[in-house]
């Protein structure tokens, strides 16, 4: 292969812009600590990822960012914005999407109705006049279903436009889903294992799509992934927690070197 | 209107004897009818021959900023996508020739083709031929640009020759007015004998090698076939094989330049059935394989419907089989067959040819390769005109086709209009026609090879033409050979005949400078197998399976009725098969017994085998063997096996001119 990085654009560094800092974030279900003390932040236009063991509390900072679950000490900041509580559907207003592990499709509905689904936080007209759908709700419809379209086209799925979600096989189910998060124009998309599951063609294109969408929309990514190959090849910084505790933070490379990373996954020697 | 669809009549091709003149004409002549279409965001957009030409000048004037002279090589790879077409256009109008490559070769195969044309120019379609080009473009010194049509993924590859065709085209349109005269006298110089495309061929036997195509070749041919099918500007076609195979090239440039039909462009590779049923072409080519896929797909959907509608399915099919295709010759056929036939069509044949999205469908092409009866007899059955073209690159596609009417299944048809041809001495055939290629690209003794002094060119292939005057092609030419008592021996033309039972997957037969002739059978592991659980017999993996008596049985049934075909053949009657035994293993392109295109390696499986094939020549009845097999992972094993030979009954000639 070429070197697929020829040219490829400058990537953020210290001196970029913050997108999403989490502080001190600590969250517990009664006396399971999920998170504790977890501090990062995500720069604008960064693939970030985060790893660790099973119930290394992952998802959980996934829905934590996402508003799902409220922290119980610590703070977000958002686009420079201390966040109070917020809801979910609040946060995907702010231009916060996400993809899930378990793949959440409507499963009767086809790829093109489900990523209209996505468009969900950008339209403006209420119901009735949708009901009614004439003028200004018309041109919406329309507006939307562009938007759509271009999702299907960059997502190369126009083959299953009007084929039932439950029908399609999973690593395209995944896809799909991904273009419902991409339909809401979001500014930071939220992927929970994008790759799981998925036989090793599957996942090159998904890491390609991945790779565009933040080429190409400069959208800020946040993912967690269980494949080591995938995380190194295509994040800039990397997070690593284990027990809910963060043991390290950097690029792929200074991640791999570091001893408490090793352990955490490959255990310790007891001697 | 005066005649229906001719609104514009013929193209005058000594006035307009090149490609881009004959857009220009039809920008004046049809301007408005639609030209191209493409789906772009789930909408199907179009472009009128006006639009097209204007679209053509403002490449072509990009291509003149760019450098892009007369004789410039431009090599084009990628889908079927209207900028590319219309790149082939703007190339021409410079006078440089364009060079489309497959797009799924891979950089190295790519190579060959930019060194051996001395490319100049490369119009790609995206990142992924981009990359290719990339990986090898140190390689090929003469290299000067890159042209990409979709940006995806490309915005941040900043190299200098590296150019994104919107902005080419942008900058072209500012400048369109002073150079619209410019492009004018650049074309105007063009003329019919010019080098107007170049194509490489497969090269199945060695490397490719570069056909030079005039002009004259392409649009001579084509006004031809258009004239004779009586193709005309209301017709639509799909343009969704490769633009480096020389029949697209006919149809989606050649044809549409002379008929004024308008060509759509796929969405992309994977939507091409969906986009056939939108567009409802009226003209549709596609080799034996895709008709074979649309078949199998229409089956299983049919076995998964109710009983009541597979009854129906049933007994409407059987009466298209008997009687479609004579409906569609124009031969005689019983009022109460035609009523039968006209329900028919209102339940199964017309819903089924609309799901299909061949509906419209006039006319319809297949070539290649030999196309199976049934399957040939099931499109004809429900009322789709198909018809099998033979042809080749050298040829600007057109040897033969099957006139209307006169359809046989085991024939390739007449010649095509202007198109001589003569059989040699061993067989071969040899054409003479106005697409006869110029010469091989930098390769006389090729060229020299294949085109005698007198202008003849050779094909390769042995035929005959029957007593209608239908060519009939039986295999390679050099593949041909005699047995011992003298009569001709054609393995593919038997292998093909034996292919054509589902049962049988692979064939091999032997007989060269034999007494009689013997064949190696593989049999079809999904069919057998299915045959097998249907009559409850037990095996345990395919070695097994493969030398049950039971399966013995049915395949020498299968031979039996091949050997009663060839009985009636008078040039084939003494080449039955009198012995066969079936393989324990399925032949496989990592033992090196098949090409990777799934051709058979004949000699080398003679070699491998010796002593089955020694065994099939003697009395013995049966022969151990032990053979060396690769797994999938590379890892190499071995399996032995006792084989089973059988004798088969053959047929005494009922022709009287073989009769001895």
């Amino acid at each position: 292969m070429t070197d697929t990085t020829v040219g490829r654009k400058r990537r953020p560094d210290e001196n970029s812009e913050l997108m999403l800092s989490v502080d001190n974030v600590v969250l517990s279900f009664g006396g399971v600590k999920a998170l504790q003390d977890v501090s990062f932040e995500i720069r604008k236009g960064e693939i970030r990822a985060i790893i660790g063991p099973n119930g290394a509390g992952k998802s959980s900072m996934l829905n934590v960012i996402n508003g799902f679950y409220k922290p119980n000490e610590g703070s977000i900041t958002y686009k420079g914005i201390t966040r109070p509580q917020m809801e979910p559907s609040e946060v995907a207003r702010e231009g916060v999407s996400r993809t899930f592990q378990n793949i959440a499709l409507f499963r009767g509905m086809s790829t093109l109705d489900n990523i209209m689904t996505g468009r969900n936080t950008r339209m403006n007209k209420n119901f009735m006049w949708q009901a009614i759908y004439f003028g200004p709700a018309r041109r919406e419809e329309l507006e939307h279903r562009q938007k759509a379209e271009g999702i299907i086209d960059f997502l190369e799925i126009q083959a299953i436009r009007k084929t039932p979600v439950g029908r399609l096989p999973y690593g395209l189910q995944k896809r799909v889903e991904l273009g419902r998060a991409l339909a809401a124009e979001p500014d930071l998309l939220l992927l929970d294992e994008p790759m799981a599951g998925m036989n090793s063609e599957e996942k090159e294109d998904m890491c390609r799509f991945i790779l565009d969408v933040n080429d190409e929309f400069g959208t800020t990514i946040a993912l967690i992934e269980h494949d080591m190959g995938v995380v190194m090849d295509i994040s800039d910084r990397v997070v690593v927690l284990d027990y809910g505790i963060k043991i390290a933070d950097g690029t792929p490379n200074e991640v791999r070197g570091n001893q408490d990373v090793i352990d955490a996954y490959l255990g310790v020697s007891h001697n | 209107m005066t005649t229906p669809g001719v609104n514009a009549g013929w193209p005058d091709l000594t006035a307009n004897d090149t490609g881009p003149k004959l857009l220009l004409w039809n920008a004046e002549m049809r301007a408005d009818r639609p030209a191209m279409r493409e789906k772009y965001l789930g909408i199907w957009q179009t472009w009128s021959w006006r639009k097209v030409s204007d679209e053509v000048r403002n490449i072509a004037i990009g291509f003149m900023q760019l450098g892009v002279r007369r004789g410039d090589r431009i090599a084009i790879i990628g889908d079927n996508r209207p900028r590319l077409y219309w790149s082939v256009y703007a190339a021409q109008a410079l006078g440089g020739v364009p060079v489309p490559i497959y797009q799924d070769a891979v950089a190295e195969e790519m190579l060959y083709v930019l060194e051996n044309a001395e490319v100049k120019f490369v119009i790609a379609e995206n990142q992924e031929q981009v990359d290719k080009v990339l990986e090898i473009k140190d390689r090929c010194p003469l290299l000067e640009a890159v042209i990409y049509d979709d940006p995806r993924g490309l915005r941040d590859y900043q190299l200098p020759n590296l150019h994104n065709f919107d902005d080419l085209v942008v900058d072209a349109g500012k400048n369109a007015n002073e150079y619209r005269d410019t492009y004018l006298k650049e074309v105007a110089i063009g003329k019919g004998s010019d080098t107007s495309i170049m194509l490489y061929t497969s090269g199945t036997t060695g490397r490719p090698k570069g056909v030079m195509l005039s002009y004259e070749n392409i649009l001579i041919s084509s006004l031809n076939a258009v004239k004779s099918e009586g193709l005309n500007e209301d017709d639509e076609i799909l343009a969704y094989l490769p633009m480096a195979w020389v029949g697209d090239h006919i149809f989606s440039y050649g044809e549409a330049l002379c008929s004024g039909f308008c060509v759509a462009c796929p969405e992309s590779a994977d939507t091409v059935l969906n986009d056939i049923f939108e567009i409802g072409p009226t003209f549709f080519f596609a080799p034996p394989r895709i008709f074979e896929n649309l078949l199998t797909s229409v089956m299983i959907r049919i076995e998964d419907a109710g009983s009541l509608k597979r009854k129906l399915f049933r007994y409407f099919m059987n009466i298209a089989g008997e009687w479609g295709s004579k409906i569609l010759d124009g031969e005689p056929v019983p009022a109460n067959i035609r009523l039968l036939y006209a329900l028919g069509n209102i339940c199964i044949y017309g819903p089924l040819k609309n799901t299909l999205g061949l509906s419209r469908v006039r006319l319809g092409y297949t070539a290649g390769e030999a196309i199976g009866p049934e399957i040939f007899n099931f499109y004809r059955g429900i009322g789709l005109n198909l018809k099998q073209l033979y042809g080749m690159t050298e040829a600007s596609v057109f040897v033969t086709v099957q006139p209307d009417g006169e359809v046989k299944p085991d024939t390739v048809g007449k010649p095509a209009e202007g198109v001589n041809i003569k059989i040699d001495e061993n067989g071969e055939v040899l054409f003479k026609s106005p697409g006869t290629f110029q010469e091989y690209f930098k390769n006389p003794e090729a060229t020299a090879e294949a085109k005698t002094a007198d202008g003849w060119c050779r094909t390769g292939d042995a035929g005959f033409f029957d007593v209608d005057g239908h060519l009939k092609i039986i295999d390679r030419a050099k593949d041909v050979s005699k047995l011992n008592d003298g009569s001709m021996f054609a393995p593919k033309y038997i292998e093909n005949k034996m292919k054509f039972f589902s049962d049988i997957y692979e064939v091999v037969t032997f007989g060269a400078e034999r007494d009689y002739v013997t064949a190696f059978v593989n049999i079809d592991l999904e069919a057998v197998g299915n045959w097998a659980e249907r009559n409850a017999v037990g095996y345990a993996s395919y070695q097994e399976l493969a030398s049950l008596p039971q399966v013995y049985d049915i395949i020498e049934g299968h031979i039996r009725q091949v050997n009663q075909d060839l009985a009636n053949d008078a040039n084939m009657s003494g080449s039955q098969i009198k012995r066969f035994l079936i393989l324990h293993k399925q032949l496989d392109a990592d033992d090196g017994e098949l090409t990777r295109t799934q051709k058979v390696r004949r000699s080398h499986i003679a070699e491998k085998y010796a002593p089955l094939v020694d065994a099939l020549y003697s009395s013995k009845d049966k022969c151990s063997i032990e053979t060396e097999v690769t797994f999938e992972d590379g890892r190499k094993g071995s399996i032995s096996a006792e084989l089973t030979m059988r004798d088969v009954s053959t047929v005494a000639s009922n022709t009287t001119e073989a009769a001895e």
